[in-house]
């Protein structure tokens, strides 16, 4: 039994208190300590990736307690794929907190950064439903502090409704779990899986009711439609680069429904078949015209990234929804888009903000306006799932495996009328921030506007750091097309292994451990 | 019995939600601390009711209940418990910094983050009456 696989959830846990109990006034140090400990954590997950990568499913009994008994730590392709995307996500928002200075406009921003990522780097190794559940706890416990980081009346206010809203979440899933633990007397995923699947069809109404629940807990984590109110507001008054890592906490909502809904409920078991992917499916196609319609109605940058966010999530969930091993490679494939692509959009939204505030109307040409709009450019082609980058086929790959579905028209037609609204949108936004700065009619007198109010925290000198951070994410989605060939097979490897439920409960219940 | 503890809970809950549906943080922390104690009242009936049992096997009990859910109630009253002063703690500041502890956003967002929304900014849907 390697010890290789705790060591993401550990690292973070040891570091964080750490940094609170022992620099906690030394800025610099914590920055060392942060970012060294997401470098090994990007080792770490990229050595865990290579071990998932010959497709052993590795299992790791915490305290050596066997499987249905303890709590299992579990290591196969999926998890592997979250983990390194977590990784590679949390090291580009970290420089680029450090590089502007995010960090130090309040307190203990490391410390709960490292919280946030033991709770997602758990929520995705975890083998058991009652541990995803504490580690959803132990994630939104650091994004509380996180996303009021900084202060203000309005992020403040914004803070309460999203920990209220969460909260509120929690205690569905409490309820579901109850459930499910009433109707089977466990709650190890893979026992859970054999228990459901032996289950007499006349005991199953409870079941169905637990599915349901746990289906509406993961669809507020991941802002499917009747349940996203909470992330327009919560995410544009959060600060931005936190929204960027918050990326990834949606995407958790996506895992978990991935998971739980091919493992346990999955399309083989009789008494939940059809139940999950026919509500799951037109919830994310409105989940996507609503997002898309936002973008076009937004007013502010960060609105409109955060509708950006729920429309990509909405075409990956349409993905997921099908649930079958083509869409769900497709899914997979969408995942590692959305998140480099929604952080990217994130993180320069926060450039924007920095320097003229984050109104999408008229203001006069700010620093760096021509980098700025490039990369506003390419993050938005990236979003809308434009040709050269790695949203087009993304896409591409959702639409080719919901081709054999009864629903295919209605989703070819969702998916591209949002695509191109999307770019009306985008392009909407880009003209009247970047371009409307330089039009003769309007610019009067730029120059003493500049100064005092419009621009409150330009530096003099703009700092490297942050554009290092912004063009590592467009390089992943760079890197994310042209090895394209590469990484949907991989993902296309990761579904086959999801929808062959078999050998992840032999691997945990009977010890299958390499 | 199971009458008594099932009407706890729905009686729990249903103070809950409509606390929760409140506009002020306020009643919407206590809507939630009964969310929270109508959970944990359910997730101990999961392991089925059983009176004066062990919740361990010993040599001569004839029966034990299920330990299991009271180890997760446990946590689970850990968690809420940390979760609540949480959420008072960040209402507090918002009430603070905001002078005023309404739970609903302004309509309007087109006015910048930095100068944040004064009490008398909030024209927007201001006819709730909880008193």
């Amino acid at each position: 039994m390697s010890h290789l696989i705790i060591l993401p959830i550990v690292l973070p846990a040891i570091l964080a208190p750490f940094i609170i109990m022992a620099i906690r006034f030394h800025l610099d140090l914590q920055r060392i300590f942060s970012l060294a400990g997401t470098v090994a954590l990007v080792g770490i997950t990229v050595a865990l990736m290579a071990q998932a990568t010959t497709g052993d499913i590795a299992v790791y009994d915490l305290g050596n307690w066997p499987a249905p008994f303890g709590i299992v730590l579990v290591l196969d392709r999926l998890s592997a794929l979250m983990i390194v995307l977590t990784a590679l996500l949390a090291l580009a928002v970290l420089l680029y907190v450090i590089g502007t200075g995010w960090d130090a406009r309040g307190r203990h921003f490391h410390a709960l950064f490292q919280f946030q990522l033991m709770g997602v780097m758990g929520a995705f190794l975890t083998g058991d439903a009652f541990n995803l559940f504490v580690f959803f706890e132990v994630l939104l416990i650091a994004s509380y502090g996180l996303i009021i980081h900084g202060g203000g009346a309005r992020r403040l206010r914004a803070g309460v409704q999203y920990v209220v809203y969460n909260l509120l979440g929690s205690t569905l899933f409490l309820f579901a779990l109850g459930t499910l633990y009433a109707v089977t007397g466990t709650l190890n995923m893979a026992d859970l899986a054999e228990r459901v699947a032996a289950l007499p069809a006349d005991e199953t109404a409870l079941l169905r009711v637990g599915a349901v629940l746990l289906l509406l807990v993961f669809a507020i984590k991941a802002a499917v439609l009747p349940l996203h109110f909470w992330l327009p507001a919560s995410y544009a008054n959060a600060p931005m680069p936190v929204a960027a890592l918050f990326a990834i906490m949606t995407k958790v909502g996506a895992y978990s429904i991935l998971r739980m809904y091919t493992l346990v409920f999955g399309p083989d078991v009789a008494v939940t078949s059809g139940l999950v992917g026919d509500w799951l499916l037109p919830a994310a196609l409105l989940t996507l015209a609503a997002g898309t319609l936002g973008i076009l109605g937004a007013r502010k940058v960060g609105k409109l990234v955060a509708f950006a966010a729920i429309a990509s999530m909405g075409t990956l969930l349409i993905a997921i929804s099908l649930f079958t091993p083509q869409a769900t490679g497709a899914a997979l494939y969408y995942v590692i888009h959305s998140t480099f692509a929604t952080a990217l959009m994130f993180l320069i939204a926060d450039l924007i903000c920095a320097r003229r505030g984050g109104a999408i109307t008229y203001t006069p040409p700010m620093a760096q306006s021509g980098l700025i709009a490039a990369l506003f450019f390419a993050g938005a082609i990236a979003m809308a799932g434009m040709p050269p980058l790695s949203g087009f086929i993304g896409k591409l790959l959702v639409m080719d495996a919901s081709r054999a579905e009864p629903l295919m028209t209605v989703i070819w037609a969702v998916i591209l009328i949002s695509s191109l609204v999307m770019v009306v949108g985008f392009a909407r936004a880009g003209s009247l921030i970047f371009w409307k700065a330089y039009d003769p009619t309007l610019a009067t007198d730029g120059g003493d506007d500049t100064q005092d109010d419009e621009a409150p925290d330009t530096p003099a000198r703009p700092a490297a750091l942050p554009f290092v951070a912004v063009f590592a994410l467009l390089a992943g989605l760079v890197a994310l097309t042209v090895f394209s060939g590469p990484v949907s097979r991989y993902t296309d490897k990761t579904a086959a292994q999801l929808f062959d439920p078999g050998l992840y409960i032999d691997a945990v219940l009977k010890g299958g451990t390499p | 019995m199971e009458l008594l503890l099932a009407s706890a809970v729905g009686v729990l809950t249903a103070c809950g939600i409509y606390l929760i549906l409140r506009q002020r943080t306020f009643p919407v922390i206590i809507g939630l601390s009964l969310l929270s104690y109508a959970v944990n009242v359910f997730l101990f009936a999961t392991g089925r009711l059983a009176l004066n049992m062990p919740p361990v096997l010993r040599y001569h009990a004839t029966d034990y209940t299920d330990p299991l859910p009271q180890a997760l109630v446990l946590t689970a009253i850990v968690i809420s418990f940390g979760m609540t002063a949480v959420v008072v703690m960040i209402a507090l500041s918002a009430y603070l910094s905001a002078r005023n502890d309404r739970i609903d956003m302004d309509v309007d967002d087109t006015y910048d983050d930095e100068q944040d929304a004064t009490p008398g900014a909030n024209t927007g849907t201001n006819t709730e009456g909880d008193a």
